[in-house]
């Protein structure tokens, strides 16, 4: 790894800064530390501060970049952002620190005869269009895929999905929030007919309990968790850590409950159990505004190729919905979820008592679950049966890992079965898209095809023919690699990859496109609170480097579809965002304009009459409300919102004797998940130089394995082998090991399962049965 | 040759003092969060010797509350 500082001595006082650094920021999440953030600002240097959001995390924050000579040389946080009000974590003022990296993409790099040639970059555009046209002609438009990101900007998604649905006319589109957040794509769906949380970042505020769902906030949404444990200091408001692992967040929480992996389903049930017996249910709330379902159940787990589900839901009575939660009483699932029957009682009275106002937070726990839509139905529930939701301080509130996961993947629908607006499969809506990308509408098909995990398995079998990546870097993040890694390098795929840094996923890519990076180009996000932010280009990338949505274009322009891409060169962000708007226009999802997003920290949509909507579907907030009622859940016809039934069913696999051991895999704070930027920010890598594999200390002794040991993690599909972590940043419960995935020469995803949510088809992560070897 | 960081808490209203007193001791440095009682310590000794008069020294500041050590590494004369 290059690091710039050739002073030995003094890059270890600053290793030694940093790790106590990072050490507070665990204890005190947003610790600012601002004399050090500027002491490497020159004296009488002239900043320019450029406002934007963070490249990090689903968060928001919003920073301020300190730009002096073309260079950017330092980040402090937006005082006038809501986000975060100043507080940025370790990973957030360190993050320009990665431009500079010696091994920076800064020029198109194309294979061959096994070893890559620098190219002048239209000449590689060029053959990326030729090869994209050749491979359709040869074997048809779903020859063909583009694999892109939540980290894509709002424009780059917008392009993607223009150029693949309404020009080339395939929905091979799909990206990587497929893992992580798809699952809570469809619980909103399912639950309220329309995706995204209803509440904002002002329920920190006025909450009085966090309940935190498989979610270790103090790590993943540092600023947020600062943000709780201010109002736990200043006004006695509690936090509650509801997960499978010890963490830095059950450690600052006042009440860490631990359960059995994949029995979140049942303790919801059982906490809906006592709700309903206990008469906590808000009657007329429910009564007004809520209807109740059933769907199918044993949907399997997708572990088969070309697997197909679709879900049948049909009405039942409040009643059936009664008898159904019988089988699910404290008691009754005290004993396989491994939750006591009073920490049951305990969560279900927070939830009940009409005088406490409640937030649920999840994110990956909930969501990388083979039942991840039913998860998230289930909080709702919670929430719907007490009436505890679209108010201040009161509702579920899905939280979001990457920067525009919402913006991008969400909003403008870089997946298989998405538009921009709506989905694929609505007529109304492919007829939407065809007019404002000014294609004719039959050229859209109405069948989603290919969801990430399948987009592999049909490169693995030679059906995708030609593939582009853009802002992503699967081979380290999809679910077993092992199987992907080798598919991918069939040479019955050709591979694009679109990068700022050399990847795994890179190293096999027929030709490498060498991507600008976040300051070096203008974009949009939308963070997890539905807040658009806009920032200008602050400072020119090296080399030929160029932004995924100009490369996009420009490949457009020479396969013959320069019409539908009338964008400049330099205004073609700002062009890209107003055609995009046209497609929310409309009081439900309206979009502020660009000159309100350059004026300030963002906006939250739905945006009327010059206003953010802070709480949707409460009349009190939200204009889009016609019901005359107090609450409108205006996604679903009806107005109402769904109480699903949703039983517990096991994991696709769990421990036996011959693979003992849960395998749980995450992050750290220091790194952004595969690690390409962060690896090469010094100050982050050398915090946590590489992955680790967290175990109970009583199965380390049982093993014989001391801390710092080799052992080797084993599953049906492959092996890792890592240092052996106890008693260190993280305790697993007894038969539970748990490992960072961040690292590329530590390779977790060779071990983990493909399995997936058969509705939202998000993969878990967080499940498998592996046994633990010396090494 | 060590260098070693330290988080110092100090006591309540004691952070100035605290952070005045360490900057005073020899191969000491200090940085002070802006918004949380918390004090980061770099030193930076020739020997064991000088280290571990160096961490007593600051063990005897009557405003400090704890001294948690973060990081320690030897570097290699040069
Ligand atoms: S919390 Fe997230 S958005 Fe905020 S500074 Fe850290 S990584 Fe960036």
């Amino acid at each position: 790894m290059y690091t710039s500082i050739t002073n030995r001595r003094s890059f270890i006082k600053k290793m030694a800064l940093a790790s106590a650094m990072t050490a507070a920021a665990t204890m005190f999440p947003g610790i600012i530390f601002a004399d050090e953030q500027e002491k490497n600002i020159p004296k009488d240097a002239d900043l320019d501060w450029k406002k934007g959001p963070c490249r990090f995390c689903g968060v928001g924050c919003g920073i301020l970049v300190g730009v002096e000579n073309g260079k950017a040389v330092a980040v402090k946080g937006d005082p006038s952002s809501s986000v975060n009000k100043g507080l940025l974590c370790v990973k957030g003022y360190h993050q320009i620190m990665c431009i500079a990296s010696k091994d920076r993409l800064t020029h198109a790099l194309v294979k061959k005869n096994g070893s890559y040639v620098k190219t002048p970059i239209n000449d590689a555009l060029d053959l990326v269009a030729s090869k994209m046209k050749q491979t359709i002609k040869n074997h048809g438009k779903d020859s063909v895929a583009m694999y892109t990101s939540g980290q894509s900007t709002i424009p780059e998604g917008y392009v993607a999905s223009k150029f693949m649905k309404g020009a080339i006319g395939t929905n091979n589109l799909d990206c990587n929030a497929r893992l992580c957040m798809a699952s809570a794509v469809a619980g909103f769906l399912t639950t309220f007919g329309a995706d995204e949380p209803m509440g904002c970042y002002e329920d920190i505020d006025s909450a009085d309990y966090f309940i935190t769902w498989g979610n270790n906030m103090a790590e993943m949404h540092p600023v947020l968790f600062s943000r709780m444990l201010e109002q736990k200091n200043r006004r006695d408001a509690k936090i509650i850590d509801f997960a499978t692992r010890t963490t830095r967040s059950s450690t600052a929480s006042n009440k860490s409950i631990l359960f059995e992996p994949q029995t979140d389903l049942a303790v919801a049930n059982a906490i809906c159990y006592e709700i309903v017996n206990n008469g906590w249910v808000n009657t007329s709330f429910v009564e007004e505004h809520c209807n109740f379902n059933k769907g199918l159940t044993k949907m399997g787990y997708g572990l088969e190729d070309n697997y197909k589900f679709k879900d049948k839901p049909s009405k039942i009575s409040f009643e059936e919905y009664k008898e159904f939660l019988e089988d699910y009483t404290p008691e009754k699932v005290s004993k396989y979820s491994k939750v006591s029957v009073k920490d049951i009682k305990y969560l279900a009275a927070i939830y009940g008592d009409p005088n406490k106002k409640v937030v649920s937070y999840w994110c990956m726990g909930m969501n990388q679950h083979t039942r991840g839509t039913w998860m998230n139905n289930l909080v709702y529930n919670i929430h719907l049966l007490t009436g505890k939701i679209s108010q201040p301080g009161n509702g579920p509130f899905s939280l979001t890992g990457q920067p525009s996961a919402c913006g991008t993947a969400r909003e403008v629908g870089t997946f298989t079965h998405k538009l921009p607006k709506g989905v694929v499969t609505n007529e109304k809506h492919r007829r939407k898209a065809a007019k404002i990308w000014k294609v004719p509408y039959e050229r859209i098909p109405s069948k989603p095809t290919y969801h990430a995990t399948e987009m592999f398995r049909a490169v693995d079998r030679g059906d995708i023919k030609f593939i582009w990546t853009q802002v992503t870097n699967p081979l380290v993040s999809l679910p077993k690699t092992s199987r992907y890694k080798p598919g991918m390098q069939k040479e019955s795929c050709f591979v694009v990859v679109s990068d700022v840094f050399p990847t795994p996923t890179s190293d096999v890519a027929d030709v490498i496109l060498p991507a600008t990076w976040h300051i070096e180009k203008s974009g949009l996000y939308g963070n997890s609170e539905r807040r658009t932010q806009h920032w200008d280009k602050m400072v020119e990338g090296p080399g030929e480097t160029t932004d995924d949505a100009w490369m996009t274009i420009e490949v457009a322009k020479r396969m013959g579809y320069g019409d539908l891409f009338p964008y400049s060169k330099e205004n073609h962000v700002e062009e890209i965002y107003n055609e995009y708007r046209q497609f929310h226009v409309g009081k439900k999802h309206n979009m502020a304009p660009l000159e309100v997003l350059k004026s300030q920290a963002g906006a939250i949509w739905p945006y009327v009459e010059g206003k953010s909507t802070q709480w949707r579907f409460n009349a009190a907030y939200d204009p889009a409300c016609d019901n005359g009622k107090d609450f409108h859940f205006y996604g679903k016809p009806d107005g109402k919102a769904v109480i699903w039934q949703r039983p517990y069913e096991p994991a696709a696999e769990s421990p036996d004797d011959e693979y003992p051991f849960w395998l749980n895999t995450g992050r750290v704070i220091e790194h952004w998940h595969t690690g390409s930027m962060t690896r090469r920010i010094p100050v982050l890598h050398k915090a946590v130089p590489h992955s680790y594999v967290e175990l109970h200390p009583e199965d380390a002794k049982k093993m014989k394995i001391k801390n710092g040991e080799k052992v080797k993690v084993v599953s049906r599909r492959g092996s890792c082998i890592l240092p052996a972590s106890v008693n260190e940043r993280g305790l697993p419960t007894i038969g539970q090991v748990f490992v960072p995935f961040f690292d590329e020469n530590m390779m977790i995803n060779d071990v983990t399962l493909d399995a997936f949510c058969p509705i939202s088809k998000e993969p878990d992560y967080k499940k498998c049965a592996v046994k633990i070897i010396k090494a | 040759m060590p260098v070693k960081s330290y988080l110092a808490y100090p006591l309540k209203g004691a952070k100035k003092a605290l952070h005045d007193a360490i900057a005073k001791i020899d191969y000491c440095e200090v940085v002070a969060a802006e918004n949380k009682d918390l004090l980061i310590v770099i030193t930076d000794t020739k020997t064991q010797l000088e280290d571990e008069n160096t961490k007593q020294q600051i063990e005897t500041i009557s405003n400090l509350k704890l001294l948690t050590l973060v990081s320690g590494f030897n570097t290699p004369k040069n």
